[in-house]
């Protein structure tokens, strides 16, 4: 489960291309691929096992300003934790 | 490669994956091995210039996945120059091996080139029955592989086919996979083609020994969400409507096989009366977009009653072309597999064989059966 204090990484089996055919970023892993709309593709370059969600859901609400901090807190959690269920976000260090 | 919507329109035939068959040589002899039965007669024509150009082409034409495979890929020494190209055009490599014959350093050496993750076959979980199925000593080294695989950091993917003898383990298998700490658990039942449709007496299981390994399967997919992706591959002859081989012909994956045919799949050139271009003869992308072959199974024109008036047709295209082929002599067919196709009984009387027929030897992959189909 990811909260405020935990620190995502992306997981070792993904990786993040853009492609210049659909102008998206893509997040590559072992047979699959998904094509990541902007603010996802934002959220997953910011999984550097550094920052804290806060961290990056700060850094989200400068990018998208004048939207509301909880609304993008509430969407970054709920990618997340999307993306942790599938192993391609890991939480532990 | 469920990348959704978003590229549609357009890019409906934009090969997303490359399957780069670098060579059917491979130091297993495994009774399932969906190469082709007259693999000799293939050879490697294609030489590191040619797959580094495959691979440009491939990234050109919108590719951004390479599964190097075969065969056994490790056999080629060519393996480090293509997974650099690889990597410098961003691609995500997989290698699909048997973990025969490589080193810790060869290993490391990948890695730091670029290599993304490692699939690595397991036949079963002990050493007997394991080493029975690919023909050859191998499966105490094949452990040996994984756990180098984790200590140098890469992704672990570990690959169980399954069949009539090992579904039964499926527990076993997961906890191996658990052992090893693979991040990804490919459950792959059996696909009957090539050496596979040669064995199915041997290989095919019953329906009853399915249901309880897909449901094991089920509950360690929830027990271990988020560590370990577990993938159940239900087999075509217990299921009620084929399955979308390959994403459609032609659609999403481009295969090069060893003598470097540009393919829809591994086994597209065991049909007869197509003619399949070769990468040695004209550029990828324009093969990829003319080839007759190619073209002859794309889109709905060739579809057959009950495909063409079918509300499925858009999801499963139809089913497998080869199977089709390998079952009724005819490419164009509805694949059988498919319970509304009017040659369904095939798939049943196999069903029943696996049921109440006596046990059978297996045909091991060789080089003497070469002339065969």
């Amino acid at each position: 489960m990811i909260a405020a204090d935990t620190r995502p990484r992306l997981a070792p089996k993904a990786r993040l291309r853009f492609d210049a055919k659909s102008e998206r970023f893509m997040l590559l892993y072992p047979e699959r691929g998904m094509v990541l709309n902007p603010t996802a593709a934002d959220i997953v370059k910011l999984c550097t096992g550094e920052l804290t969600v806060s961290d990056i859901v700060v850094r989200l609400t400068e990018k998208y300003a004048p939207q509301p901090r909880e609304a993008i807190e509430r969407e970054v959690l709920q990618f997340l934790n999307l993306m942790a269920d599938r192993g391609l976000v890991r939480t532990e260090p | 490669m469920n990348a959704g919507g978003a590229a549609g329109g357009a890019a409906e035939h934009r090969p997303y994956t490359l399957v780069a068959e670098l060579t059917y040589r491979c130091p297993l002899r495994c009774v399932y091995c969906s190469n082709p039965l007259e693999y000799p007669r293939h050879r490697d024509a294609v030489d590191t210039a040619g797959w580094l150009r495959v691979l440009r082409e491939a990234e050109d034409l919108g590719v951004v996945q390479v599964n190097l495979t075969g065969g056994e890929p490790l056999v080629r020494d060519d393996l480090e120059a293509l997974v650099a190209e690889a990597e410098r055009l961003e691609l995500y490599t997989n290698l699909i091996t048997s973990g025969i014959p490589v080193t810790r350093d060869r290993l490391a050496r990948l890695r730091d080139l670029g290599l993304d993750n490692v699939q690595l076959s397991v036949q079963d979980v002990a050493a007997g029955p394991s080493d029975r199925i690919a023909g050859r000593r191998s499966f105490d080294r094949k452990l040996q592989v994984a756990r180098w695989v984790k200590e140098l950091g890469l992704p672990l993917t570990l690959n169980t086919v399954l069949h009539r003898e090992n579904l039964d383990r499926v527990p076993e298998v997961i906890a191996l996979a658990e052992e090893l700490s693979a991040d990804r658990l490919e459950l792959a039942n059996t696909q009957y083609l090539g050496w596979a449709l040669q064995n199915r007496r041997a290989l095919l299981p019953t329906r009853e020994q399915l249901a309880q390994a897909r449901a094991v399967a089920a509950e360690a997919r929830r027990r271990l969400r988020g560590r370990m992706e577990v993938l159940f591959v239900t087999p075509d002859y217990y299921v009620e409507f084929p399955k979308a081989c390959m994403d459609g012909w032609g659609r999403r994956f481009l295969v090069v096989s060893p003598d470097g045919l540009v393919l829809p799949c591994h086994v597209a050139h065991t049909l007869p009366g197509l003619a399949w271009e070769s990468v040695r003869d004209r550029p990828l992308g324009e093969i990829w977009r003319d080839s007759p072959a190619l073209n002859a199974f794309r889109g709905e024109a060739w579809m057959p009653e009950p495909c063409r008036s079918c509300d499925r047709r858009s999801t499963d295209f139809g089913g497998c072309r080869c199977q089709a082929y390998h079952l009724t002599g005819d490419a164009a067919a509805t694949d059988p597999a498919c319970s509304l196709a009017p040659t369904h009984a095939l798939i049943a009387a196999a069903r029943r064989e696996a049921r109440d027929g006596a046990p059978v030897a297996f045909e091991y992959r060789t080089r003497r059966v070469g002339a065969r189909t």
